[in-house]
């Protein structure tokens, strides 16, 4: 008996040993982005010695000169707004057709719904080119609106809200049936609501998709004062490369907001991946 | 009543469904499916300004893309990304799930931690990360007091990437087991523990094959995740680097060609090459699932 408990124990710390060399890794770039945000240019050169920590004091002001001089107010702006309008269109077609797909039955449904898991399936790379073509002969290049256009519907969140609305009770909805709800009011006061966690999740789900992808602003929004934080990063990167403080100053700032939103959200966060198990 | 006829009920609630698809269907047709059908058109055309005046030239762009050395280089070393980042992610992810799994303190912190790359912009971390890796100023060279050009030596390059993520891609995979293994039954546990089975035993006589589906799932989405990956060779890998030739994916030579250099044609029918190509791989996942994926 001794012995078994001896080696629960050793089997815990193994356990805890492995955990926290594993958080370390995993921490480190964070640290090292922060420390050698708040250096001064020269210390963050500066091999012989090597400093982990800065040496004159922790140059906070470096993220406000950041802020002002590469624009972030608006960096930051055009990515809300992107993603206010990507999640609010998604979840708002997605659990309209998800009800459909999930509680009617209609002539035509099998086909439909095929189309919806064919999309699924197609690697995204393809649409790029003709949706940007479409941008542009619509004159919205450099503007919100195109920066949220592919994102308008989404075959991946109908499919996530038809399955939440199949796993619904039935005699539900046939009560207000009998009652004389049409389907527009059995949806809207009935059905929806029941669905808040799939909502939950495709939300977050495009969120954090649109907040992470860089090709799409960058074809669209190559003005620095229209694009995402994305974007405006591989820009800066690209014409200030060597000014280490000023460039992990900037990576600060285009991380700190999620991390923000996440920490505080984290349940929803780990349930919405989870449950929707979408590829980011 | 005639069958083919249907009653009035049914027929509103046709509409009702009709109207509710509408927008999604339009949207899928009009930004999914006719861009499908463009792109392959595309590939056949020489793309004149703003895409107007395509010239039919036939099957020319693809002679000159599977003639091209760099396309099946960068093919290859997309291939070569996603060998380091799917097994090693999935493994390394799984390990850490089921020690999370346990009713241990402080599992929570853990995961918010392991989880935290997954709500950074690819592009800041792949920026952080070439600073790591600066063979000069970096901090693995200076702690570590070696002298390897991490990103710049087409030998190892690919491997540095490849590293950047795994790192990025374990609390995404991880929060996937856990909530798989959430799912395998206690009693299964229980039962090994009264026979004997330990730990290690359990973990490979009972995790792993009842996890099997898990498994898959992830690594078929990550496969195919690693396959079209584009952020990080493009944050990491300035134009001038030596090792671009190395490192850069499929997806970002199609960047190259339909966006930087305006060759839309090119860029198309690189696009249909990587769909032929994740298409053959689909096939090939599935019949590796008939096969490994255990079901009970």
């Amino acid at each position: 008996m001794e012995s078994a408990k001896r080696a629960d124990l050793v089997r815990k710390i193994i356990i805890y040993v492995i955990l926290v060399i594993m958080a370390f890794i995993m921490l480190v770039p964070f640290a090292w982005m922060i420390l050698t945000a708040v250096k001064t240019n020269q210390e963050s050169i500066s091999v012989n010695p090597f400093y982990i920590f800065p040496q004159s004091g922790w140059h906070w002001e470096n993220f406000a000169e950041v802020w002002k001089s590469y624009n972030f107010l608006v960096l930051y702006k055009n990515t809300l707004l992107m993603i206010f309008f990507r999640v609010v269109c998604a979840c708002l077609t997605a659990t309209m057709a998800g009800y459909a797909f999930g509680r009617l039955k209609f002539p035509g449904k099998k086909v439909m719904f095929a189309l919806v898991l064919i999309q699924m399936m197609i690697p995204a790379q393809i649409f790029i080119i003709p949706q940007y073509l479409m941008v542009s002969s619509l004159g919205w290049l450099n503007t919100v609106a195109g920066l949220v256009f592919p994102g308008l519907v989404t075959a991946f969140g109908t499919y996530l809200l038809k399955t939440g609305y199949e796993g619904l009770p039935k005699d539900l909805e046939e009560a207000a049936a009998i009652d004389g709800c049409n389907v527009g009011q059995r949806f809207l006061h009935i059905m929806m609501p029941l669905t808040k966690s799939s909502m939950v999740s495709l939300g977050i789900f495009t969120a954090l998709f649109a907040f992470k992808d860089l090709m799409w602003p960058m074809i669209v929004c190559t003005n620095s004062a229209t694009t995402t934080l994305s974007a405006g990063l591989a820009k800066m990167q690209g014409q200030y490369g060597s000014d280490y403080p000023t460039m992990m100053a900037s990576a600060v700032l285009a991380v700190i907001p999620m991390i923000v939103i996440y920490v505080i959200f984290q349940k929803q966060f780990v349930e919405g991946i989870a449950t929707s198990g979408g590829k980011l | 009543m005639k069958k083919s006829k249907m009653t009035a009920r049914a027929k509103n609630e046709a509409i009702w469904a009709w109207c509710f698809i509408l927008p999604t269907i339009l949207g899928l047709v009009i930004l999914n499916f006719y861009p499908v059908f463009n792109t392959i058109y595309q590939s056949f055309c020489k793309t004149g300004d703003f895409g107007r005046g395509n010239v039919f030239v036939g099957l020319a762009n693809y002679q000159a893309v599977l003639t091209a050395g760099e396309t099946w280089h960068s093919l290859w070393n997309t291939i070569k990304y996603a060998i380091i980042e799917v097994p090693f992610g999935v493994i390394i992810a799984m390990v850490l799930a089921v020690f999370l799994n346990k009713k241990l303190k402080g599992t929570s912190v853990f995961r918010t931690i392991f989880f935290l790359p997954m709500v950074c912009a690819p592009a800041a971390v792949a920026m952080v990360w070439k600073w790591l890796y600066n063979q000069q100023f970096g901090l693995i060279n200076n702690i570590f007091h070696t002298n390897v050009a991490w990103i710049s030596d087409p030998k190892i390059a690919w491997i540095s990437i490849g590293v950047i993520g795994v790192w990025s891609v374990i609390g995404y995979n991880m929060v996937l087991f856990i909530s798989g293994l959430q799912e395998i039954p206690g009693d299964y546990y229980e039962a090994a523990s009264i026979d004997g089975a330990t730990g290690v035993k359990q973990f490979f006589h009972i995790t792993v094959p009842l996890l099997s589906p898990t498994t898959f799932f992830i690594v078929q989405t990550r496969l195919i995740g690693a396959l079209t990956i584009f952020d990080l060779m493009f944050m990491v890998m300035d134009k001038t680097n030596l090792a671009l030739e190395n490192t850069q994916s499929i997806v970002y030579l199609f960047y190259t060609y339909a966006f930087t250099n305006g060759n839309k044609g090119y860029g198309a029918t690189i696009v249909i090459v990587l769909v032929v190509f994740i298409m053959l791989v689909t096939v090939i996942m599935q019949q590796v699932e008939k096969k490994l994926v255990y079901h009970p």
